[in-house]
């Protein structure tokens, strides 16, 4: 308000000499033009200054301008190098520098001692965006699995995950993202990491735990999932609901490729512990993952996105005996979208399919397992979603054991920020036992939570 | 022999040294913008001298793009990169920078252009802002290029950004800026002059979306389809909002192309209102290509309806 009042002010008293001249008659016309002018310019100053205050709040949280390599000038042959850096007189007001009001506020070359986290109110600022995501699950209907099943059921009633994220960009060269999970009886640091985002050669390295990027749904937080519960084949070849989830770093590039086609490599290297399926005894037994992925806009409404996984890691055959005992995972991914631009917000369908083969070395004789899932799902309402999913998994352990499930769905989402799901799963468990399910979902998001990678 | 060679190697370095020239006259500035709007303003001042894209196309809603790896091929290759901000592009623009692997448009780069810096915003919430809002923008209204005196401004910001990264450029994106000024000069006395006898007219939008529009062209927005920016509208919200139009006699829904028209054609029917579907963004009509066309389409669109509703 006060900012206002200062700028009727000015406004005002640099009229007054305006409005003194305009007693003479004929040149009224040309006094109302400079002064309606000189009112514009004086409009976009204040508005100039008050983005530059709104650049420079936001500013305090982002960090200052990334030094770079000045691009390539254009060659100009046809002007004088004098007059190209000159721009031409102008009556509009001066603008501040874009490089200027992006700028932080901290001026490196001031000689003051920088101040973190210090008590002031602007400090806030510096703080990253925090979310929250509740996931509640209920169950109702029978399952009982057998001795050797991978496959858990849901208690009655469960807080079953409370998701606390941080993000925030660390400096000029990298940003950083923390999931911690909560459950009801423990906390899990489900993925804590940093992004170098300006590496050289277009590589985007990150450090950290991650969730690996074997297959699609291994990358997915429950959050982002289409369904209650996670395919069978995950539960039963990649871990489970952890998946491949571990300490390590990543390292990936997009590849040049003809035609439009975007084409991903991504290599990563983790200490070996991924719930049941990796465990590390030495250093030396460290996880790999390597993932290709290609992608292309079939038409601006439907794409095709591809992918080939690769993992290999020790297991915990070496715990009890002596020896080395690989797990190797091979992965086929392929996933169909349709969202018509126009009306996006309305309708939309995902096909999505993955195949995974496990190679498991164990005593006496090692396990070659295969397991898919096929999902379909559709939107036919702005706040509604239908889906489907089909389920076959032979158990990584004992590959002659294979489990087979069918799962349908059925997604409200009252806002953006909060869905409620229904799910009927039916399990037939290769010791010949079946299990009908009826499972219900709550999610629900509070504070800013960074959009997932698409 | 040995002067053949020298000759051969001269001709060789001159080939060279004229194929590099010939790379540095080709070579243009990239700039990828997140909305057609950007892009358009961006192609008035920079020219033949720059290769403008936009992500999003205009019949799109730009608040829920998906972050499609086609367009991380786009950014990568970007020297500029021209984001709207005020978190329009929140749910879709950050992971795309984060792994486009170019470090050149990373927020705070120098390659990294918000224009909002630049514009009057309208909507700024004051006291605490909280979900039960809706999907409100925490810094102020970001539909603001609806405004031709915020067109100015951002051709201004962005010729000026062009010239920063491009200084034997920097002559030509002020010339074609003082172009564009005047031409948007005469422009709007045009549409101020067929909006002069709507002043303080009524109407109702589906989204927040109007408001630097109405405030320019001194319209009268009295309420929206939707409950609370971002929420479908609801039964409840519907019946409240057509008696809300007959007490105040409002006789206009404007919806936005990528909304659906089936509760705004409700509220038409109970109300006696015109609904029409008006362009937020350069590129949502094929005829639609650039900033004047832009408001020439709307104005038409508006003026037409309010003919229709005297």
């Amino acid at each position: 308000m006060n900012k206002r009042i200062l700028v009727i002010s000015v406004l005002a008293f640099s009229c007054i000499p305006l409005w003194g001249q305009q007693a003479n008659p004929p040149d009224a016309n040309a006094q109302n033009a400079a002064l309606e002018q000189r009112i514009r310019d004086l409009e976009d100053r204040v508005i100039s200054l008050e983005g530059k205050i709104r650049t420079m709040q936001s500013a305090q949280a982002a960090p200052p301008a990334q030094p770079q390599p000045a691009p390539e000038a254009p060659a100009a042959p046809n002007q004088a190098p004098a007059a190209a850096q000159t721009a031409p007189p102008t009556t509009a007001p001066p603008m501040p520098s874009p490089n200027e009001t992006q700028s932080g506020l901290a001026n490196p070359n001031s000689g003051a001692v920088p101040v973190y986290g210090g008590s002031s109110a602007a400090a806030k600022a510096l703080n990253p965006d925090v979310s929250v995501i509740g996931d509640f699950i209920g169950a109702a209907g029978g399952n009982t699995p057998p001795a050797f099943a991978t496959l858990q059921p849901f208690p009655s009633l469960e807080m079953h995950e409370s998701e606390i994220g941080m993000q925030a960009i660390i400096d000029p060269y990298a940003r950083g993202d923390f999931f911690v999970s909560f459950g009801e009886q423990g906390v899990n640091l489900e993925e804590g990491y940093i992004t170098f985002t300006a590496l050289p050669a277009g590589f985007v390295a990150k450090v950290g735990k991650m969730r690996s990027a074997f297959g699609k749904v291994n990358m997915m937080h429950n959050h982002v999932l289409p369904w209650v519960d996670r395919p069978l084949v995950t539960t039963n070849l990649v871990g489970g609901e952890d998946g491949i989830d571990d300490a390590g770093f990543s390292l990936e590039r997009i590849i040049p490729a003809p035609k439009g086609i975007f084409l991903e490599a991504t290599g990563q290297v983790f200490r070996g512990d991924s719930d049941e399926l990796f465990q590390h005894v030495q250093r030396s037994d460290v996880s790999t993952v390597e993932h290709l992925r290609a992608y292309r806009d079939i038409t601006e409404s439907t794409n095709l996105d591809l992918g080939v996984s690769y993992a290999r890691g020790h297991n915990d055959g070496t715990i009890n005996i002596p020896g080395d005992f690989i797990t190797q995972l091979y992965g086929v991914d392929a996933t169909v979208r349709w969202k018509p631009l126009r009306r996006s917000i309305y309708h939309s369908f995902v096909g999505r399919s993955e195949l995974i083969w496990s190679q498991r070395q164990q005593f006496p004789t090692e396990q070659r397992a295969f397991g898919f899932y096929t999902s379909a799902d559709y939107q036919f309402a702005r706040r509604w979603f239908a889906g489907g999913r089909f389920d076959w998994s032979d158990r990584s352990r004992f590959a002659n054991l294979t489990d087979k499930g069918a799962a349908a769905t059925l997604t409200y989402w009252p806002s953006e920020f909060s869905q409620i799901r229904g799910e009927y799963r039916f399990t037939h468990y290769a010791e010949n036992r079946d299990s009908n399910e009826l499972l219900m979902q709550l999610i629900f998001s509070l504070g800013a939570h960074g959009a997932h990678p698409f | 022999m040995q002067e053949f060679f020298h000759s051969l190697k001269a001709v060789a370095i001159a080939l060279l040294l004229l194929s590099f020239v010939g790379i540095a006259q080709a070579k243009k500035l990239n700039v990828i913008t997140s909305t057609t709007d950007m892009a358009a303003l961006a192609q008035e001042v920079g020219g033949d001298r720059i290769n403008v894209e936009s992500l999003a196309k205009g019949y799109q809603d730009p608040h829920f793009v998906e972050p499609k790896p086609s367009f991380l091929l786009k950014l990568r290759q970007a020297d500029l990169l021209i984001s709207v901000g005020l978190q329009l592009e929140i749910g879709w623009l950050p992971p795309l920078i984060t792994q486009s692997g170019n470090g050149r448009v990373q927020v705070g780069a120098n390659g990294y252009l918000d224009a909002s810096q630049f514009a009057e915003i309208l909507d700024i919430p004051t006291g605490v802002v909280t979900r039960a809002m809706g999907d409100v923008h925490p810094l102020g209204n970001p539909h603001y290029w609806l405004d031709p005196d915020n067109g100015r401004r951002l051709a201004r910001g962005i010729a000026q950004k062009l010239g920063e990264l491009d200084p034997p450029d920097n002559s030509y994106f002020q010339e074609r800026f003082q172009d564009f000024d005047k031409r948007l000069t005469v422009a709007e006395q045009k549409w101020d002059a067929e909006m002069t006898p709507y002043h303080g007219r009524k109407l109702v939008t589906y989204h927040n979306s109007f408001p630097n529009f109405a405030k320019h062209f001194h319209l009268n927005v009295v309420g929206y389809v939707e409950p609370r920016p971002g929420i479908p509208p609801t039964p409840s919200h519907t019946i409240e909002l057509i008696g809300l139009m007959k007490r105040e006699n409002c006789k206009l829904v404007l919806v936005e192309p990528y909304f659906d028209l089936k509760t705004p054609n409700s509220i038409g029917a109970g109300t006696g209102a015109k609904v029409v579907v008006y362009l937020p963004s350069v590129g949502g009509e094929k005829q639609v290509t650039n900033y004047f066309e832009l408001f020439d389409y709307d104005i038409g669109l508006i003026t037409k309806a309010f003919q229709a509703t005297q």
